[in-house]
């Protein structure tokens, strides 16, 4: 049997790049296909993966290794198990529907695929890497461009919000940086293959003492692109601002690497320091899920709402993480996937709005839903989605959630029950605003989404979204052995 | 024996109808409908080929069926069904008054331009509610709990360009929403302690085994979480405010939704886990004066609304009391009977209101309505027929039931009998109110002349379901209902004292409204009768301005509050000192680096001078 190579994963996108390179910048519609081909070629693989993927095996599958800076065991190391490998599928639909709405971009169009391409080609990086430092790298990767093309092609404030978001995440990663190379010399190995550290480890722990301290710096690290509170006020600004693939991308996948490395780095490799911190992490978690909620509920811009919305939905990932047990995990895992979908269609969504009516302000939109029917349905799937709705995948990850958290956090679980109810005071409301009630007559004209190709990115999301809110154990008998590893890793 | 096709057939029929509308037939009205109402008939049809295989055993059988829906190693939800008499005859309500209903809407609805929209939805609250009513376990009944929440508020603001039409679904998704929360923690709590030894369960057929062991004090308070979500969805008092702002719908959806099926599922919840709530009498009691209450408000708020709708919505919130209240006092068995002949005669007054409303051209303050029983004869005398059950006329299929009821007060708790005799005499007032208003000859001339000649009856597509849902509100008592829910045992018998004085009250009711409205005057005389109170009920007890008062000054404020907080203090404060400070050191350190040899000389002897004295001192220490 043929068996995926997840480099071509990760290369594709770097092809198309080099091919736009190529191309004379006035060729527009040619560099659109070109990248939409390069992401799409990514995706298929990526489900390629996801599909013949074994879940009973446990440990990493594909597995590729080429040392390459052996003094400091530094190796492209990729393969994937149960989680990244859903994250791959999460980003290929995200970032193939994100290159489809770029048609709307005008100017600079060759400048602005080539940036796209890299974030999208980091961010794959990322996610396949088993190695510390090229996770780290990839990281990195991703994040530069999105600097840049919110500078370039964001709208009003976009100085202020890229300055912002990169400010704290350079910050963030920074710190990251920091506890990452403190635990590579606290393992004391000399090199950063993951599973090497991660088996020395299980069975020669840290002490509790080091453990104590690098934990706390990995997650306040990584939680920064987490917007874990306080640190989250990059976000919503900087989604505001951003072009509406970044937006997408960001909300929908990038902000989930930050989760995807407290698991990898900081739970599964120090979980004795998870025991003592995680209280912590819940209580924060708790006002993440609450503070930002309320702050959400009193936008009148639709993009900082849904900003504002993501942040808060974070909480019920880090309070996911908080639990230590099989049912918490698998809903953080599952929250990642299906939160990344809804707010890439979101995202999406609001983009289509307000390029359309050049209006992100509820109180001048209104009555949309008349004008352009197909958006707005959209729309209000993704917003009823967002409010946890069941027939939708967020329902689920949310339910396990609160189901995994339920027996150690008691209160803590019932103010994030309550941070449902505020979700849905929000999202109504905004579907109330912008999309019902009488149309404003300057809207009128407006058109809706018409052809297949304009359609598929949204009914691509959407149906992921309604397809895993039905059908749970697609996910679940596909990330349930190393959820498992790791919980059993936390004992 | 039943087979689970037929229960699985039952179950996603209406649910395969709403996609395929959905997906192929958006733009054509008719095949719309048609696709929508073969649906939901083919639910019915199964149905009752359920009811007569599971009774052909004795006592009746008994089916559940499990397909495993999230599984790991900790946890099992499972998506599944459990027939049993009690959810067979809810099963049948809800399709075969639903069948009428959808019938009814392909007249009524056909030429509306959202038509295909409305008949997809409808598909997709039968599926919904149809999954309320087979649900064997509690996070999968939450489920389909929050989708007909979902199709309800879909349906309500289904003219969604009206502000007064949209505002009601977002009024009604979130107090339902505000209810399951308690709801949804009720049923963490109850998960939570169910532990049976292998696992815990969501189950109802595991938990009815270990409810018994768990401590009565922890049973109250898991029984008032899940009434929680019982007061959102069958709208009891304090949060009843949503449905009458619901009629804002669609007048079938009115009917079938918030008279005969959905609002109902709450009674249907606590009938189908009484297992659970028998073991507190703490929360049975408040349970029972919850809907009294309910009852008796409803009742009196219907005696000055002008609108038909509104008044049929009281007496809908009226009644939902009274089964609250015997569901209260221990009675599942009278809860589901009443609600079963409330379905047929609420579904039958609300359409025929319709046939009405559509007659008179969207016209429902019935001032602006009068001797309509000559000019639409069968909508007129079906709706004296639903009338007349609804206030509990012998023969009528509301007598029966309402009298299981006050027969049940009266052996268990006078002053629960007494507020729900009152509530029926209200009852029957209001209602000879509306019926005289609207359907009575008389002599007053019309402030609309010229509309008087296009009234007509409707059409066939209409009556039909009328005629159909008026037989069965008259025979609805001679059917054997409780014979269904209590196989084996006989009934109680009528209690003749209650019976009696129930009739005299409804009579009475019925005969004060004659006494005031059988001439027609052009407004309510009630308006000058009752004076300051007059005020007072059209304020609806002032629920609405109390809680429009909290959104805009509580919880408006609450949330303006952190936006600025986040504003000014995190974002101004924090974020921005951490730049000041950052700028603050740049400027001052750029100092050091201003080029003149001269200076750099200088620090560096200063420093060579400083090293030495240090080395110096060192070295005395030593």
């Amino acid at each position: 049997m043929i068996t995926p190579n997840l480099s071509w994963i990760l290369l594709s996108p770097l092809l198309g790049l080099g091919l736009i390179c190529l191309v004379p910048s006035y060729k527009t519609s040619l560099i659109r296909r070109i990248s939409s081909i390069a992401v799409l070629l990514s995706f298929i693989l990526s489900v390629w993966v996801y599909a013949v993927y074994d879940p009973v095996r446990s440990g990493f599958q594909f597995v590729q290794n080429v040392p390459w800076v052996i003094p400091f065991g530094i190796s492209y190391h990729l393969g994937v198990d149960g989680i990244n490998s859903l994250l791959l599928l999460l980003l290929g639909a995200a970032s193939f529907a994100a290159v489809l709405v770029s048609a709307s971009v005008k100017e600079r169009v060759k400048e602005y695929y080539i940036l796209l391409l890299i974030t999208i080609a980091g961010t794959y990086g990322a996610f396949l890497s088993l190695d510390i430092f090229f996770f780290y790298s990839f990281h990195e990767v991703a994040a530069v461009p999105v600097f840049l093309m919110i500078a370039i092609w964001g709208s009003k404030r976009r100085e202020f919000a890229s300055m912002n978001l990169t400010l704290f995440l350079v910050a963030g990663a920074s710190i990251a940086l920091l506890g990452l190379l403190a635990l590579y010399l606290a393992a004391g190995l000399g090199t950063f293959d993951l599973i090497q550290i991660q088996q020395h480890l299980a069975a020669h722990p840290l002490p509790i003492e080091t453990q104590y301290w690098i934990f706390p710096i990995i997650v306040v690290g990584f939680g920064i692109t987490l917007t874990l509170w306080p640190f989250y006020t990059w976000a919503p600004s900087g989604y505001a601002e951003a072009p509406t693939a970044i937006s997408m991308l960001h909300a929908g996948v990038l902000k989930k690497m930050g989760a995807y490395a407290i698991i990898r780095f900081a739970i599964q490799l120090m979980p004795q320091a998870a025991h003592t911190w995680m209280p912590t992490i819940a209580g924060l978690a708790i006002i993440n899920i609450v503070y930002c909620g309320l702050v959400a509920l009193a936008q009148r811009d639709l993009k900082y709402l849904l900003g504002y919305s993501s942040c808060s939905h974070m909480g019920y990932i880090l309070l996911g993480l908080a639990c230590f047990n099989t049912i918490g995990l698998n809903g953080v895992v599952y929250l990642m996937f299906a939160h990344g979908i809804m707010s890439a269609l979101a995202f999406a969504l609001t983009g289509f709005v307000a390029d359309q009516t050049e209006a992100r302000n509820l109180d001048e939109l209104g009555g949309l839903l008349k004008c352009m029917p197909f958006i707005g349905t959209c729309f209000m799937m993704a917003a009823l989605a967002s409010a946890g709705v069941p027939g939708f995948a967020n329902f689920i990850a949310e339910i396990l959630v609160l189901l995994g958290a339920w027996d150690q956090y008691r209160w803590l679980t019932v103010f994030a029950v309550f941070g449902l109810v505020i979700t849905a005071i929000y999202m109504l409301k905004a579907i109330r605003l912008g999309f019902q009630g009488p149309l404003n007559p300057k809207f009128a004209s407006l058109s809706d989404a018409h052809t297949l190709v304009e359609k598929l990115p949204y009914v691509l999301l959407l149906a992921l979204l309604i397809l895993v809110g039905c059908l749970p154990s697609i996910i679940l008998t596909h990330i349930g052995s190393s959820t498992k590893t790791i919980v059993e890793s936390m004992r | 024996m039943v087979s689970p096709l037929l229960v699985w057939v039952t179950f996603f029929a209406p649910l395969f109808a709403c996609v395929l509308i959905t997906l192929f037939s958006l733009r054509h009205k008719a095949s719309s409908s048609l696709i929508a109402i073969a649906g939901i008939l083919t639910s019915f049809f199964c149905s009752c080929l359920i009811f007569i295989q599971i009774f052909q055993t004795n006592p009746p059988a008994q089916l559940q069926a499990s397909l495993p829906w999230i599984q790991f190693d900790a946890l099992t939800i499972n998506f599944g069904f459990l027939i049993n008499p009690l959810s067979v005859l809810m099963l049948l309500i809800v399709a075969g008054v639903g069948s009428t209903i959808f019938i009814y809407s392909k007249g009524y609805m056909g030429q509306d331009p959202g038509s295909p929209r409305f008949f997809a939805l409808l598909s997709l609250f039968a599926f919904s509610m149809i999954g309320i009513v087979l649900s064997n376990n509690f996070i999968q009944l939450f489920i389909f709990w929050e989708l007909v929440g979902l199709s309800s508020y879909l349906l309500i603001g289904f003219w969604y360009a009206k502000p007064s039409a949209a505002d009601a679904g977002l009024k009604a998704f979130m107090v339902n929403r505000l209810s399951d929360f308690g709801f949804l923690c009720g049923i963490l709590l109850l998960w939570g302690i169910s532990d049976t030894g292998h696992g815990r369960s969501f189950q109802f057929t595991d938990l009815s085994g270990v409810v018994p062991f768990i401590s009565p004090h922890l049973m109250t308070i898991v029984a008032l979480l899940l009434f929680c979500g019982v007061i959102g969805k069958s709208a009891q008092i304090p949060l009843h405010v949503w449905l009458i702002d619901a009629m804002e719908g669609p007048t079938p959806v009115s009917a079938l939704i918030h008279a005969a099926t959905m609002v109902a599922a709450g009674i249907y919840l606590l009938a189908r886990t009484f297992f659970i709530f028998e073991h507190s009498t703490t929360a049975l009691c408040i349970i029972a004066y919850t809907g009294a209450l309910t009852s008796l408000m409803a009742a009196i708020l219907a005696i000055v609304e002008n609108d038909i709708k509104k008044i049929l919505a009281y007496s809908t919130l009226s009644q939902l009391g009274l089964m609250v209240m015997a569901l209260g006092l221990g009675g599942p068995m009278q809860g589901m009977y009443h609600l079963t002949t409330h379905a047929f005669f609420k579904a039958l007054l609300f359409l025929g209101a319709g046939s009405v409303i559509y007659a008179l051209d969207h016209e429902q303050n019935i001032w602006n309505m009068q001797g309509l029983l000559k000019k639409m004869p069968v909508t007129g005398l079906t709706f004296l027929i639903g009338t007349l059950a609804l206030c509990g006329i012998f023969p009528l299929s509301g007598f029966w039931s309402k009298d299981a009821i006050l027969g049940l007060a009266f052996k268990q708790n006078t002053v629960l009998y007494l507020i729900a005799t009152l509530a029926s005499g209200f009852t029957a007032f209001y209602m000879g109110r509306l019926f005289l208003v609207v359907f009575w000859e008389n002599s007053f001339p019309s402030s609309k002349e010229g509309d008087d000649r296009k009234i007509h009856e409707s059409p066939a597509v209409m009556t039909i379901p009328l005629v159909l849902l008026a037989i069965l509100s008259a025979i609805g008592g001679f059917i054997g209902i409780p014979h269904l829910l209590i196989a084996g045992e006989a009934p109680e018998k009528l209690n003749m004292k209650v019976a009696v004085i129930s009739s005299v009250i409804a009579l009475l009711g019925l005969g004060f409204s004659y006494m005031i409205y059988g001439k027609r005057m052009a407004s309510d005389p009630l308006a000058t009768k009752l004076g300051s109170f007059y005020v007072v009920l059209k304020n609806k007890f002032y629920f609405d301005i109390v809680y429009g008062w909290y959104v805009d000054n509580v919880q408006q404020k609450v949330a303006v509050f952190f936006s600025w907080f986040e504003k000014e203090f995190i974002v101004r404060l924090c974020v921005g000192g951490i730049t000041n400070l950052a700028m603050f050191g740049g400027k001052n350190f750029r100092y050091l680096q201003n080029g003149l040899v001269g200076f750099y000389a200088l620090v560096f002897v200063l420093g060579a001078i400083l090293l030495f004295l240090f080395l110096m001192l060192m070295s005395f220490q030593n």
